[in-house]
């Protein structure tokens, strides 16, 4: 297990949220849409020319920018 | 009259469900946002009446976005007597945080597992009986799109309304501090009562999604699909617009020619033609409009949006702008005012004005109806629909090159964060309700203006009273002589000018107003227009139109949205030297080719 940034991620690869590293407002929103503690994460794609990461946590799909996902950092397996 | 506010995040479906509940035609969006203005209704519940509320989606009750705070607001001060609590049955274990939350609020309430049937299809099994007694209140079952499961819902309602009094919801107080306790208390329930297959990983969206958000073919597909839609609303509207015309003049030779022998010259005149030919080239535009806002309900309601704000974001990033702002111009295709209002979603305040200094250069489909008017009129079948698709490309490039111009006064740094939900075929009724909607707008819109427009038009154009009808002598001719060193260079005539001076109002208008000035209508007036203008003169025209003030009710939301003079008023010269500008350049190049 290595400690990662959501945006440094493998696409495909699954990791679990350790710290939200993000001021108040975000941090609750991100919270809000389940980015927790403990949760489940795996981006799943990005868009074209440095576009925004879809990532997976839960079973809800959402679109977040590299530089944004840079403040979720995760455990990665391996 | 008890009260029922209906709570729920963006995406449950809870404008549906209001919707079916109500019997009201609401609008239903699947963009977080767009039912900011509150929509209520008065229904029948058991012998009593109850009122309804839809409030704003929200994600977190002590969250901090502007619908966030409309719904905590609204709960501070008004009376409700019951909450209903209104979930996406296939993301229960997001939601369920939420519904805790709402449930200690103290009020009596309801959760609404909605979309059930599609949880069925994932294999999410319910036990609602243990839901009910950790939320604290009682849960049904339904699918608002379907109306699966109403009649027990209303049951359940009316059941819980008449148990207990009415509640004062001034001594609502939230815990911010037992947030993290409710959402460990949610995952503790969500593993003792609701059972979810572990994997979703191959179902139809994320199958559509590989292809439309291809990191190479799922810009050009955007496009594509954008064109084939237009393509489809001008061919499929042509013929219709035809039979509309014919009809609307079949009236008038059979029902109202008549009348000239029985009216007084002057009332015949204004009657006939000047508010019924006006109202008439207006109306033979209708089934365009129709198809189009078909088109845009189908988009709008599937999920595609927030795709488009995934393609776009990277592009938008770079002009200051986020993939939002990019879905803010495809909401302005139908109109601008909504787009603008839709706006609020975005916090930073530079952001927003930036968004809003774009959105009225979106080709709107009251332009659009002028468009497809001089089109179908100047260029050959062949050509038309590129020519249309180009004013489209136009108006993106404007709107680019306004945002890039001004990204380092006004854009930002906002994050952004967008669900992408999933794919949802909209039901007939849902499409046909919405475009419904839209287009009694449209025309609500159009008949304010456009009578008092086209009466004022026709005075303008028969007054001083003698003065040839439209002549130079006319208020209109004065207009249009002041106005002509301005519109010369660009190609445009005096009693163009006098067109454009009512376009100001509303685009609804110019049809109108060119049929009441030239003094005539429907294939008589197009025909005329191809003899009085040449094709260059006509594109410059409608760069000018497409480009400068949408009309006065886009002027007003700017002005109520940005609560700033200064903005609005820097807009409104902005749009107007742009439009004068690049028919300057078009039409001085043109003539300078031979053209």
């Amino acid at each position: 297990m290595t400690m990662v940034r959501l945006s440094e991620l493998p696409m495909g690869q699954q990791g679990i949220i350790e710290d939200v590293d993000a001021e108040e407002h975000f941090r609750q929103r991100l919270q809000a849409l389940g980015f927790r503690i403990g949760k489940e994460v795996r981006p799943i794609r990005q868009a074209l020319f440095g576009g925004p990461l879809q990532v997976r946590v839960g079973s809800v799909n959402i679109m977040l920018r590299r530089n944004d996902a840079a403040l979720i950092h995760v455990w990665a397996e391996g | 009259m008890k009260r029922i506010a209906l709570l729920g995040m963006p995406n449950t479906g809870k404008s549906t469900f209001f919707n079916r509940l109500t019997g009201a035609s609401a609008r239903i969006g699947n963009w977080p946002g767009i039912t900011v203005d509150l929509l209520g209704a008065k229904i029948l519940l058991g012998a009593d009446m109850v009122e309804v509320v839809d409030l704003p989606g929200l994600y977190d009750l002590h969250g901090f976005a502007e619908d966030e705070q409309v719904v905590r607001r609204f709960l501070q001060n008004n009376p409700v007597d019951l909450l209903c609590i209104i979930l996406n049955a296939t993301q229960i274990d997001q939601q369920l945080p939420l519904a805790l939350q709402l449930c200690r609020l103290g009020l009596p309430a309801v959760a609404v597992l909605n979309m059930a049937d599609e949880a069925e299809r994932l294999g999410i099994r319910f036990d609602t009986g243990v839901l009910a007694a950790g939320l604290g209140c009682p849960v049904c079952s339904v699918s608002a799109k379907y109306g699966q499961g109403f009649p027990e819902t209303r049951d359940t309602l009316r059941r819980v309304l008449g148990q207990r009094p009415s509640t004062d919801t001034r001594a609502l107080q939230a815990d911010f501090a037992a947030d993290e306790a409710l959402i460990a208390e949610a995952e503790k329930l969500l593993a003792r009562s609701v059972t979810i297959p572990r994997v979703l990983e191959y179902d139809l969206t994320e199958r559509v999604d590989r292809i439309a958000l291809h990191p190479i073919f799922g810009i050009p597909l955007f496009f594509l699909a954008l064109f084939l839609l237009f393509q489809a609303v001008y061919t499929l509207g042509g013929p219709l617009q035809d039979g509309m015309a014919w009809l609307l003049e079949g009236f008038r030779d059979r029902a109202l020619a008549p009348l000239q022998a029985l009216l007084p010259g002057w009332l015949y005149g204004l009657l006939v033609e000047g508010l019924y030919d006006g109202l008439g080239t207006v109306a033979s535009f209708v089934p365009v409009i129709v198809l189009f806002f078909l088109g845009m309900a189908l988009v709008e309601d599937s999920g595609y949006l927030s795709r488009i704000a995934f393609l776009m974001d990277a592009l938008m990033a770079k002009l200051g702008l986020d993939g939002r702002g990019f879905v803010m111009l495809l909401m302005g295709f139908g109109c601008n005012v909504p787009a603008l209002m839709g706006t609020r979603v975005m916090r930073s305040r530079g952001l927003r004005l930036l968004t809003m200094l774009i959105v009225p250069f979106s080709l709107c489909s009251a332009r659009l109806q002028v468009f497809v008017f001089l089109i179908t009129a100047l260029f050959s079948p062949v050509h038309a629909p590129l020519v249309l698709f180009a004013l489209y490309v136009l108006s993106f490039l404007t709107a680019f090159a306004t945002a890039l111009l001004f990204k380092r006064r006004l854009g930002s740094n906002e994050p952004l964060l967008i669900e992408l939900p999933p794919y949802r075929l909209p039901t007939f009724k849902q499409v046909a309700l919405r475009a419904w909607h839209e287009v009694y707008h449209f025309l609500s819109r159009a008949s304010r203006f456009i009578i008092a427009g086209v009466v004022m038009i026709w005075l303008l154009t028969h007054l001083p009273p003698g003065a040839a009808a439209a002549g130079p002598d006319t208020l209109a001719g004065m207009f249009g002589a002041w106005l002509e060193p301005l519109l010369r260079p660009i190609g445009i005539d005096e009693r163009m000018a006098v067109v454009l001076l009512f376009g100001f109002v509303a685009k609804e208008i110019v049809l109108g107003a060119m049929a009441v000035v030239y003094g005539l209508e429907g294939d008589a007036l197009a025909q005329l227009m191809a003899q009085q203008m040449d094709w260059v003169q006509a594109f410059s025209f409608m760069l000018f139109t497409l480009l400068y003030t949408p009309c006065l009710s886009t002027v007003a939301t700017l002005r109520s949205e940005s609560r700033s003079l200064a903005f609005t008023g820097f807009s409104i010269v902005w749009s107007l030297g742009l439009a004068w500008l690049l028919s300057f350049i078009f039409y001085q190049a043109a003539r300078l080719l031979g053209f």
